[in-house]
């Protein structure tokens, strides 16, 4: 396709006051990607996708919910039978919050397999972490605002996790509510919080991706780009993946929205709120099941939270836990193995996370609240001492042409070849 | 982003591009049509379709106000000669040409919506005491428009003749405005 003369000219007096287009060359088109990337690094982009496709939901259904504990329910009910098309909107939301956080737990575990974090990006990692944290509250207030049975106790358990705080905690929560208990001011300012709070995340991810285009991206051989023969630009090979890895996405999301819209819901929440009534089971929303599950195996209601809290919190000084310099697991066979004790070790905190918290269960909760830290605290450090790693190639090209080609003709006259 | 589509030289490949791009812009906007209609008016709004109102209290030469999917409806019990001036006009010049007859379903009964065709004010003359304007119908207070006694436009800057809703006579005294079935 030729460029029109007027259309170029245009583009150019534009560019020269307001560098949009050399900017967006430079970040998305020309940008030099390593060529090595598995589908593991289409995560981040299918996480900015559903972070939009949240937003964009999220502000339909906002006109037409309304945050007053008198009508929450049933204006949520009305957007599920009344409004049109307000089920395909609250089911998206829905079971978009639960595909985010799947999303979101496979980018970080991808960050932690191939050593993401560590130097040059432990700010882009702090920023993911930041990300993550916002998300969560994000997600906590949410899970509010339809006001069923489990939007009040799993709000007033939460909340009351701030009661633990020293001599200020029974004030702070109060000031939190508006009120003595959770109640239509409660709701109404969780309300505000949850539509105002993607939109810091967007900011987040604003610096979270500033950071990625200063380090570039790693990749799977952990080791940094050399040369230009290391890289790829962005377009067409990375946007075209990064397109064939969301139509993958959406087929299974869009599986559950349709087909399975309450699988991740809890029936309780069908339930009008009733602060006269507990449900016989309390559980949080499956993403905070593994943190849930450490509050539980501390006897201790300080220590439980100081914990739960930690257990997240930890993620933020990874990069100087993890003392090895080599990043990607694929040359350290020890940290290979630990990496995914400590996966299996988070799923099974998830799994405990609604289990009733009372014999052998409580003694699974704590030997596995122990070796969460224990991966973090003593073994990441240790292993960055004692570990004996692989080689390291020191070319991502050269490697990339053993996996491929098995010779090392130039790939590029190869590629023309064939196309031809 | 052209820079690209020039290094692309073959047929095959342009086809695949133009016939994914207008397959993708087709999802696109079917996606978002579930997002458009979900701000158009509910089941529930739709509902309350149609208002029944008791005659029997609007005595000759009054007017009675209600309210029909949240629309002003004027309900004016015609002396005789509102209706006959109203028909007598019929070949009158006006802005709007329609006939008394054309109007109406029982002459002493005219049923029309209350909003200016202008731009949407409340013409008043449906009370007693209010305001009629020169045409001994309604007066629009916002830029002056005047109706006569079929609620036509005679003078002014609206262009229509206020609208009649769509409307039934169950009996003799009761009145349905909206949809004549619910
Ligand atoms: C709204 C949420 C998020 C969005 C939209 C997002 C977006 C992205 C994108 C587009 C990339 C580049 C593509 C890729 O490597 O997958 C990326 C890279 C990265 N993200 Fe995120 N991210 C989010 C959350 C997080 C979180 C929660 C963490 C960690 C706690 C994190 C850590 C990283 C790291 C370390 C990289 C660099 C990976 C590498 O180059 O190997 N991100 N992010
Ligand atoms: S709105 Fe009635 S005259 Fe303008």
């Amino acid at each position: 396709m030729k460029k029109d003369n007027n259309t170029s000219r245009l583009m150019t007096w534009i560019d020269d006051r307001l560098p949009i287009f050399s900017y967006a060359n430079k970040n998305v088109i020309d940008y030099p990607t390593p060529k090595n990337l598995n589908y593991w690094w289409n995560f981040g982009s299918i996480a900015g996708i559903i972070l939009v496709i949240m937003i964009i939901t999220g502000i339909f259904l906002a006109m037409n919910y309304q945050p007053h504990t008198d009508v929450a329910f049933q204006s949520v009910e009305r957007i599920m039978r009344d409004v049109n098309y307000g089920w395909l909107l609250r089911y998206l939301h829905m079971n978009g919050a639960s595909m985010f956080f799947i999303v979101i737990y496979i980018h970080m575990f991808r960050g932690m397999y191939f050593g993401s974090y560590k130097n040059p990006r432990e700010i882009l990692w702090i920023m993911g972490v930041a990300i993550y944290v916002t998300m969560m509250a994000t997600a906590f207030m949410g899970y509010v605002l339809p006001w069923g049975q489990m939007s009040f106790w799993g709000a007033t358990v939460i909340t009351n996790l701030f009661t633990t705080i020293p001599l200020v905690g029974d004030y702070l929560v109060t000031w939190i509510w508006g009120g003595f208990t959770i109640d239509s001011p409660t709701i109404n300012r969780f309300f505000v919080w949850h539509y105002l709070m993607p939109a810091i995340i967007v900011g987040i991810v604003i610096v979270h991706l500033w950071a990625l285009h200063v380090t570039k991206s790693n990749n799977p051989l952990g080791i940094d780009i050399k040369s230009k023969k290391d890289t790829i630009p962005f377009h067409p090979y990375y946007t075209i993946k990064d397109l064939f890895g969301f139509g993958v996405f959406l087929i299974i999301f869009l599986y559950f929205v349709f087909f399975q819209p309450n699988f991740f819901a809890e029936a309780d929440n069908y339930i009008p709120a009733n602060p006269m009534v507990t449900p016989p089971h309390i559980v949080p929303e499956w993403y905070f099941l593994p943190f849930y599950a450490i509050l539980r195996a501390i006897p201790d209601k300080l220590g439980g939270v100081i914990a739960m809290g930690g257990g997240v919190m930890i993620l933020f000084i990874l990069p100087w836990l993890d003392t090895s310099k080599v990043r990607s697991a694929r040359y350290r066979p020890i940290f290979k193995v630990m990496f995914w004790v400590f996966v299996a070790d988070v799923l099974f905190l998830g799994w405990l996370g609604i289990r009733p918290s009372e014999g052998i269960y409580l003694t699974w909760g704590r030997i596995a609240t122990f070796y969460y830290f224990f991966h973090f605290l003593v073994l990441l450090p240790a292993l960055g001492k004692y570990e004996k790693c692989y080689p390291v190639p020191d070319d991502i090209s050269e490697e990339f042409l053993k996996d491929h080609c098995g010779d090392t003709d130039d790939t590029d006259g190869k590629e023309e070849k064939t196309n031809a | 982003m052209s820079k690209l589509l020039g290094k692309i030289s073959c047929p095959k490949r342009e086809f695949l591009l133009a016939s994914t791009s207008t397959l993708g812009a087709v999802g696109a906007a079917a996606a978002a049509w579930p997002f458009i209609d979900s701000i158009n008016p509910a089941a529930d709004v739709l509902a309350v379709s149609s208002t029944e109102v008791d005659l029997s209290s609007i005595a000759v030469g009054e007017g009675l106000g209600v309210l029909w999917r949240g629309k002003p409806v004027f309900i004016k019990h015609r002396t005789a000669e509102e209706i006959k001036q109203a028909q007598d006009e019929d070949s009158v010049e006006m802005i709007d040409p329609q006939t008394d007859a054309d109007r109406v379903q029982k002459t002493e009964w005219l049923v029309v919506i209350g909003i200016c065709t202008h731009l949407g004010c409340l013409p008043s003359g449906h009370l007693p005491g209010d305001k009629k304007g020169e045409f001994g119908g309604w007066f629009c207070p916002c830029h002056g428009s005047q109706y006569d006694t079929s609620g036509r436009i005679r003078s002014g800057p609206a262009p229509l003749n206020l609208e009649i809703p769509p409307y039934a006579f169950k009996d003799d005294t009761t009145l349905i405005i909206g949809d004549a079935e619910a």
